[in-house]
């Protein structure tokens, strides 16, 4: 599967991403600067960390207009895969691509930690490495990963069962003691109704190396490849 | 060749826009919060409800007022306001048209 990694003005997790896919699981794998307007190559593109465009006005609202995300766009109508870590994720959704809004977090510290979250799906190409209920520690960097959205968003989110990850404690139940930002529902991350587009605040790319210390973040870059090899299943299929 | 009398009326006139963006009601603001506290620390006991947004300010060239307060709209509904989280406000003044200033 070939990879594309956007990178912006201020993206600071891109060559992470990319010695997941490049070095780790051995695809091919392209940076993408962001005035590039032609994605068609890509199976999958993955919006990194960092602070695009300084994450002036509001975090990814800049990042939005860009050439390389109008490309991703279409490349996410198209049923294609789109992964958004962190920065990644609030851009997803300044561009509509994922609901609500990533605000403040709750005790307005940003927060460089681990993290337990609960995989809450694994019928997913991102998650189905993964077992239903495990706990999986990732790292979190952010001072902006709130998760908000209104009452009817949420209550749509959790009935198309959207919600991939939530913050836990190491046993797996929620609490906001366990839960770092204040996100609403304990999200963590969260994917598009047909499936193909994930953002998350934790960073699965942090956590793929052994010689970083966590590996849970691995099985989610792995789940990619292991997913489309399965031709016979599509995304829409089991979403 | 005749010369006009008098000269033509711009086509475009110069305004200022003045734009709050708050955040919507049902969105907590922690640096609100926090602000309140440190007010309260300085004895300002009786303040409650600090709501934290911000302030844009930007001028524009358009045909009349109410163009200009179409394009203002779309602005903070395409990119200046978030309206997931944020609600905005603005005001739009006629400036003094700069040919007249030149």
């Amino acid at each position: 599967m070939k990879f594309g990694i956007l990178v912006f003005p201020g993206s600071n997790c891109d060559r992470d991403a990319a010695m997941v896919t490049r070095d780790l699981l051995h695809q091919p794998t392209r940076m993408v600067w962001h005035e590039e307007d032609d994605l068609s190559d890509l199976d999958v593109i993955v919006i990194p960390g960092g602070f695009s465009y300084g994450d002036y006005l509001r975090c990814g609202a800049i990042a939005r207009f860009s050439p390389a995300m109008g490309a991703t766009v279409r490349h996410a109508e198209q049923g294609k895969l789109v992964l958004g870590i962190c920065n990644g994720f609030q851009v997803l959704t300044e561009v509509g691509l994922l609901p609500g809004a990533l605000m403040r977090n709750r005790d307005l510290n940003f927060i460089c930690d681990r993290v337990s979250l609960r995989v809450e799906r694994t019928d997913s190409p991102w998650t189905h490495r993964y077992q239903d209920g495990q706990v999986i520690t990732l790292p979190i960097a952010h001072g902006e990963g709130c998760y908000y959205a209104d009452e009817a968003t949420l209550a749509a989110l959790e009935e198309y069962r959207q919600i991939l990850f939530r913050y836990c404690t190491p046993s797996g139940e929620t609490s906001e003691e366990s839960n770092p930002n204040g996100s609403l529902h304990h999200i963590a991350g969260i994917c598009n109704r047909s499936g193909n587009v994930l953002g998350l605040m934790p960073h699965p790319e942090r956590a793929s190396d052994p010689m970083l210390g966590l590996v849970d973040g691995l099985n989610l870059f792995a789940g990619i490849l292991s997913w489309s090899t399965q031709s016979s299943r599509s995304v829409a299929s089991v979403m | 060749m005749l010369t006009l009398a008098c000269p033509l009326k711009p086509v475009t006139q110069h305004y200022l826009a003045q734009i709050h963006i708050t955040l919507r009601p049902s969105v907590l603001d922690p640096a609100g919060t926090a602000v309140q506290s440190g007010l309260h620390h300085l004895g300002f006991e009786g303040v409650d409800q600090v709501r934290i947004g911000k302030y844009v300010e930007l001028r524009l060239t358009a045909a009349n007022t109410a163009a200009a307060q179409q394009q203002v709209d779309q602005m903070c509904d395409q990119l200046l306001a978030n309206p997931v989280i944020e609600n905005y406000r603005f005001e739009i003044t006629q400036l003094q048209n700069m040919l007249q200033q030149a």
